[in-house]
Formats: structure tokens, sequence, C-alpha cells
């Protein structure tokens, strides 16, 4: 036995040193990939300056508009997407699998095609504009087309997260819920959704940084005006136009929203 | 085998390539980076090609954004030779800073009123604008949004103190660059806007022009100038000197480039 080295010397440098240091390696530079800008952004401002952009007249109504049309784009995703993914999880066919791919490819499109996209199908001289036109309806330059926006591209990360919350859920639940006389609707709202509630607030709160950081669709199918279109990333391009200080201030102050909201989600929705 | 010796051959070479090539050799593989106005976008690369036929060697490598970003790109220490601003704010900023060398203006470009084909017939000059319902024009932040804000400012003598208001109470929004502006249009989300003649000619028949008086009209004035440091400064005074040749003032005129008014 001493003759022979032991298999397991090499195997415990692997494990007790190569191993986590590549692990290591690996996870910090990523980690300093998405903490170095937010560093840079945060050190290189001044509280000074931060209250000054915070004065600016565009960021009382870029935060106004901001909070109404995110607020009404994750409740319309929720209240669409959850029975959409409850189908989707529950029927493995082939036109469920393509209505499934369908509804996640604004995940990969860029902004800027979703907004043309969005143009081409809800503007005035898009697919769907001589109906709207004639309900008296148009989209273009308006708050509605935000929330379109928005919706638009934030949906599929919580349709995503409700699909696969549904398919961990435990058949013989559902089931059981059923043989014991429980309605359709009553399974659904007081056995799935309850019981996958952290992963659909998980993906509520993804979706809804989504909605938070969208620009390019935003700006081409809703334009930008201050108090009905202008959302807080379009402010702050728009102020990059003129004073990369103030834009730099506005980005602080969505950094902050957005931490603060991602964490109270995460702490409301731990499993 | 055989593949590792031609591995060994391959990267053999590419390591001569890469090796500090002879001065001569890096005279004939010059690049000039030129900073252009996103308006000067497809007549510059016109002259680029002219300017690089005439000199065997030299690439001309262009980058073409806003004026603003451009100017950013240069203080942060982008590498350029020659910086074409469509306004000349960033110009004067980057000369105070001693970025750049003597700007010269070398051409001008006139906005105009840009209407929907079907509301040709119903708008005539900048008068009509408020009988619209909407009208797209460029954020203040933006040249092209500055300089409206000055027409509309000059039309209240003629069409009276509220017309900017009036204008303003039928815009629909306040689009980032002046393409934006034109996009609504062309798209037909807008009625009107009022962007640059050069933007107005590359839409072609899907937009009317209207022109807006001489004596309404703010015209943006192009300055251009070598970058200071900049490692081809003899070429980058070529390329400024073909700019502003009769050839590169033809070009400029057949892109909707105006002559500077005589002040």
């Amino acid at each position: 036995m001493s003759e022979r080295p032991d298999p397991r010397a090499g195997r415990s440098v692997l494990d007790a040193v190569l191993w986590p240091t590549a692990v290591g390696l690996a996870s910090g530079v990523l980690v300093l990939l998405v903490a170095l800008p937010i560093a840079g952004l945060l050190l290189t401002s001044s509280p000074g300056a931060l209250i000054r952009a915070l004065g600016d007249p565009m960021v009382g109504p870029a935060l106004g508009v901001t909070a109404s049309t995110t607020t009404v784009s994750l409740a319309l995703i929720v209240a669409c997407g959850t029975p959409l993914a409850w189908l989707l999880a529950r029927h493995r066919t082939r036109a469920a699998r393509i209505v499934e791919t369908l509804v996640h490819l604004p995940v990969v499109l860029p902004p800027a095609v979703a907004g043309v996209a969005l143009l081409l199908a809800f503007g005035r001289r898009g697919l769907m504009g001589p109906p709207l036109a004639a309900l008296g309806v148009g989209l273009p330059f308006s708050r509605a087309a935000v929330v379109l926006a928005q919706a638009f591209v934030a949906a599929p990360f919580y349709v995503q997260a409700a699909i696969a919350a549904f398919r961990r859920l435990d058949p013989d639940l559902v089931l059981v819920a059923r043989t014991l006389g429980a309605s359709r609707p009553r399974v659904f709202f007081t056995v799935a959704v309850p019981i996958s509630w952290p992963a659909l607030g998980a993906g509520a709160a993804l979706s809804w940084a989504r909605a938070l950081g969208e620009f390019g669709a935003t700006l081409l199918f809703a334009g930008n005006l201050t108090g009905r279109t202008q959302t807080l990333p379009l402010a702050i391009y728009t102020a990059l136009e003129s004073d990369l200080r103030a834009a730099q201030s506005l980005s602080i102050v969505m950094v902050a929203v957005a931490f603060a909201v991602l964490v109270a989600v995460r702490a409301g929705t731990r499993p | 085998m055989n593949r590792t010796r031609r591995g060994v051959l391959v990267l053999a070479a590419v390591m001569l390539l890469g090796a500090p090539s002879s001065p001569r050799a890096a005279e004939t593989k010059a690049e000039l980076a030129v900073f252009e106005a996103a308006s000067l976008k497809d007549v510059f690369a016109r002259l680029a090609q002219r300017f690089e036929k005439d000199r065997p060697g030299v690439k001309v490598v262009t980058n073409a954004a806003g004026s603003q970003e451009l100017r950013a790109q240069i203080e942060h220490g982008a590498t350029a030779d020659v910086f074409a601003s469509a306004d000349r704010k960033q110009m004067e900023a980057l000369a105070a800073q001693g970025l750049t060398v003597a700007p010269a203006i070398f051409t001008c470009n006139e906005p105009v009123v840009i209407v929907r084909p079907a509301l040709a017939t119903t708008v005539k000059g900048l008068v009509d604008l408020p009988r619209l319902d909407r009208i797209v024009i460029g954020t203040p932040e933006v040249p092209i949004g500055a300089y409206t804000l000055q027409i509309l400012q000059k039309a209240a003598a003629k069409h009276g103190a509220d017309f900017p208001a009036r204008v303003q109470a039928k815009v629909a929004s306040r689009e980032l660059n002046v393409r934006q502006v034109l996009a609504k249009v062309v798209l037909g989300e807008a009625d009107a806007g009022i962007v640059y003649r050069t933007d107005a000619l590359t839409a072609g028949g899907k937009v009317r022009v209207v022109d807006i008086p001489p004596e309404l009209n703010v015209i943006a004035e192009y300055p251009i100038a070598p970058v200071k440091g900049a490692p081809h400064p003899d070429l980058a005074r070529r390329f400024i000197d073909l700019v502003t040749s009769p050839a590169g003032a033809a070009a400029l005129r057949e892109a909707g480039f105006s002559p500077c008014p005589r002040r």
C-alpha cells in the first residue's frame, strides 16, 4: 500500500485546491463584471449631485410614469400569464409547445425589433391599425403603448417561471383535490397558486424588473414625452444627450429603486 | 502530426505578420479615423472611398454617431484623426479643451417641416402646424430639438405670441434623434415633424417637404477639425481639404446640405 501512491492523494489536491480555486475564480470574474460598473456609477457621483438630479424637472414625471406603467403591465402579465402558464404546464401537446416557444420569443428579440414589431402590429398603419382606429383608439404615443411595450418584453420572464412552477407541482395533489370534489377554479386558486407562490413571486419580480428597464421598444412605439410616455430609462437617455452627470444621478435613483423592490420581493416570497 | 506542423507554421506566420512592421509598411497601412455626425454618414462614405482610391494603402475608418456622443468619446481618449460635428457647441467644447485644432465651418444644414403625403395640401407652412393632431420634434437636448424651439420662438413674432405653445400642445413625442422624428412621420404615426433637409431627402417620396422661410429658420452649421495628437495629422489635413474642396461641396449639396448663408 505504501509502495503505490494513494490515488486519493491526487484527488484530494483536486478537491481541496484546484476545484475551489477554479470555481472561485470563475465566480469572481462574473461578480466583478456586474459589480464594477455599478460601483463606477455610485463612486464617481456625490450626494450633492444626486440631490440636484432629483430636483430635475424630468425626474418627478418620469418616476410617476414608470410607477404607473410598470404596475399596470405587471398586473396584465400576472392576470393573463398565470392562466396561460397553467394551461401550458398541464398540456404537453404540439400546439402547447409551439405556443410556449412563441411566448418566449421576446426574450431573444432586440428591443428595437420589439418596438418596430409593435408599431407594425398596433401602429396607425399596422395590422390592427384600421380596426383600432374604427374604435377611436390610437395606441402609439400613449401611455397604453408604454404598457404594451413593457408587457411584450417582460411577459416571458413571468410565464417561464410560472410554467416551471406549475410543472413542479405534484400532480397527485391536483388529483386528490379534484376527487375530494374541488372545482377546477378552486384547485387552481387554492392549491396550485398558493403552493407555487414563491416561484410565481420571483418570476413576477424578474418580469417587473425587465419592464422597469424597458427602453428600446418604448422609445419606438410610445415615443418620449415628459409626463405621458417618458419613463425613467427614457429620461436617463434624454439627460445623457445634454449632461452625463444628470444621467448618472438618475441611473443611481433607478438602481436604488430596482434594488429595493427586488430585495423586498425576495424577502416576501422566500419559500 | 501533419496537422500539428501546419499549426506551428500558421502560428509562426501570424507571429511574423504581427511583429512590429517596418516604417514603410506602417505608411502604406495607415488607418485614418474620421468621427462624423450621423447626418454626414452617407456623404463621408463616398468621400472616404474617393480618398482611399487616390491614396493606395490608406484606409478611412468612419465612426458616425450623434455629435455629443462623439465629443464624449474623444474626451475619453478615443483615437480620432478628424472630427466633423453637426453642432458648433460640441466642437467648441473640444476646442476649448485643446482637443481639436482650428475648427472651420464647412457646410450647413437647413431644418424643414416634413408632413405625411396625405396632408401635403393641408400644410403649406409652419403656420399650419397647430392644425394637425400629432407633431413629433426633437427633444431640446439634441441639436434638432434646440433649433426647433428657436424656430418656433422666431415664428411667434409672425404667427402670434402663443404660436410656440399651440404647436407644443400638439407634440406627441420629443424624439432623441432626428432619424426617429423622420421614422415616425414615414410610418404615418405622426402627421408632421421638423428634421434637417438631408434627412428629409433620404425618405424619398414618403414625406413631403415644406420649407421654413429663411428669416424664421435656424441653420445648423457643421464645423470640421483635426483632432490634437492624432496619429495621422497630414492625412487628416488632406481629408479635410477634400471635404472643403469643390468636389466635397458638390457631394454635400447632392445630399441636401446647403452652402452657409453669409453673415
